[in-house]
């Protein structure tokens, strides 16, 4: 269900864009959390100097565009009983990544994957996808999985499970609040 | 766990109500009333079972970011760790098992700025540090779907 075919490089798109500056702030608003009262977009609203009307023709814009990719509950995986949480990384041949990174995806297990820039020679791997499991067992067993259905049986692959999260909340834009980005660790 | 919690993780992870009264809305849907889906929320909010209500933006649509990581003794991990999570920046910081054991994501208004976090990290920490900004998303963060046990 999430193939997004349409990413784009960061930065790439809207950097220009003049409606950032008022986008931006409710971003950050919103994304520090809605109100928990009757009347939340009102709420927002109220402190961006923007009408409930206005707050909700911006947000359902903003998702229409893909810049916010989701409006909704945010969970905490761990405090779920999701404590087996692996990012696995392979380092895949340019020409063969956005195929093998699509089939990837289209596994229901695979919570993110994209492809991100190596950084030699500490780091060879260019493909990234996160897999948040229950059990250990279970998570390694969805990887054998993932390597044998994209073909990936000699390609270097690495798992990195998840020890200790030391920080976990919205990101940062500098207007004094936080939004969270799909980019998890 | 109760029904009510497991409906409110599940079923409004995406498309929450953008309605004046959205929580009325989802209680409506839920058969029960306004102020049990407020309090159901607030209890799982402060039981750390969901972060918020709230947005996820997409990597790349606003701002500058990146994935680093950095090699840090075991020794030093807590130490190092703090001192990284104290960036407004950094919004995910978390120890993996693998030699660079310190993974975090850094979000900016700008390139420019991004550049100067790292700098400033590296020279810090003066542990072997590494950036690996994103290139392409093939799955994006749509939710989670929760199997119930």
């Amino acid at each position: 269900m999430t193939e997004d075919e349409t990413a784009t490089p960061p930065g790439a798109r809207l950097a220009a864009d003049p409606r950032l500056p008022a986008d931006l702030r409710l971003i950050e608003a919103l994304a520090d959390g809605l109100p928990l009262t009757s009347h939340p977009y009102a709420e927002l609203g109220r402190s961006l100097g923007l009408s409930e009307a206005e707050v909700l023709e911006r947000l359902r814009r903003l998702l229409a565009e893909g810049v916010i990719s989701r409006l909704g509950v945010i969970v905490r995986h761990h405090e779920l009983g999701y404590r087996a949480n692996a990012m696995v990384v392979w380092d895949v041949p340019d020409e063969l990544v956005a195929g093998i990174g699509q089939r990837m995806a289209a596994f229901s297990f695979v919570t993110l994957c994209y492809q991100r820039r190596r950084s030699p020679p500490l780091w060879p791997y260019n493909l990234f996808c996160m897999i948040h499991g229950r059990e250990r067992p279970t998570v390694l067993t969805q990887v054998e999985t993932l390597t044998h259905s994209c073909g990936l049986l000699d390609v270097p692959r690495q798992i990195l499970f998840s020890r200790r999260r030391f920080k976990q909340r919205g990101a940062w834009y500098g207007a004094g609040s936080v939004a969270t980005v799909a980019e998890c660790a | 766990m109760e029904d009510l919690e497991r409906h409110l993780l599940d079923d409004f992870q995406r498309d929450f109500p953008l309605t004046p009264t959205p929580f009325a809305d989802m209680a409506q849907r839920l058969g029960v009333d306004e102020a049990k889906v407020l309090e159901t929320l607030r209890v799982l909010k402060a039981e750390g079972k969901i972060t918020r209500v709230g947005a996820v933006v997409r990597p790349g649509a606003v701002g500058a970011s990146t994935l680093a990581a950095m090699a840090v003794p075991e020794a030093r991990l807590v130490e190092v760790a703090e001192m990284v999570s104290t960036y407004p920046e950094v919004n995910h910081n978390y120890q993996r098992e693998h030699e660079l054991n310190l993974w975090f994501v850094i979000t900016t208004p700008s390139q420019e700025r991004l550049q100067a976090v790292l700098t400033d990290i590296r020279d810090r920490c003066r542990c072997p540090l590494i950036s690996l900004p994103m290139e392409r998303s093939y799955r994006l963060d749509l939710g989670f779907g929760l199997a119930w046990t």
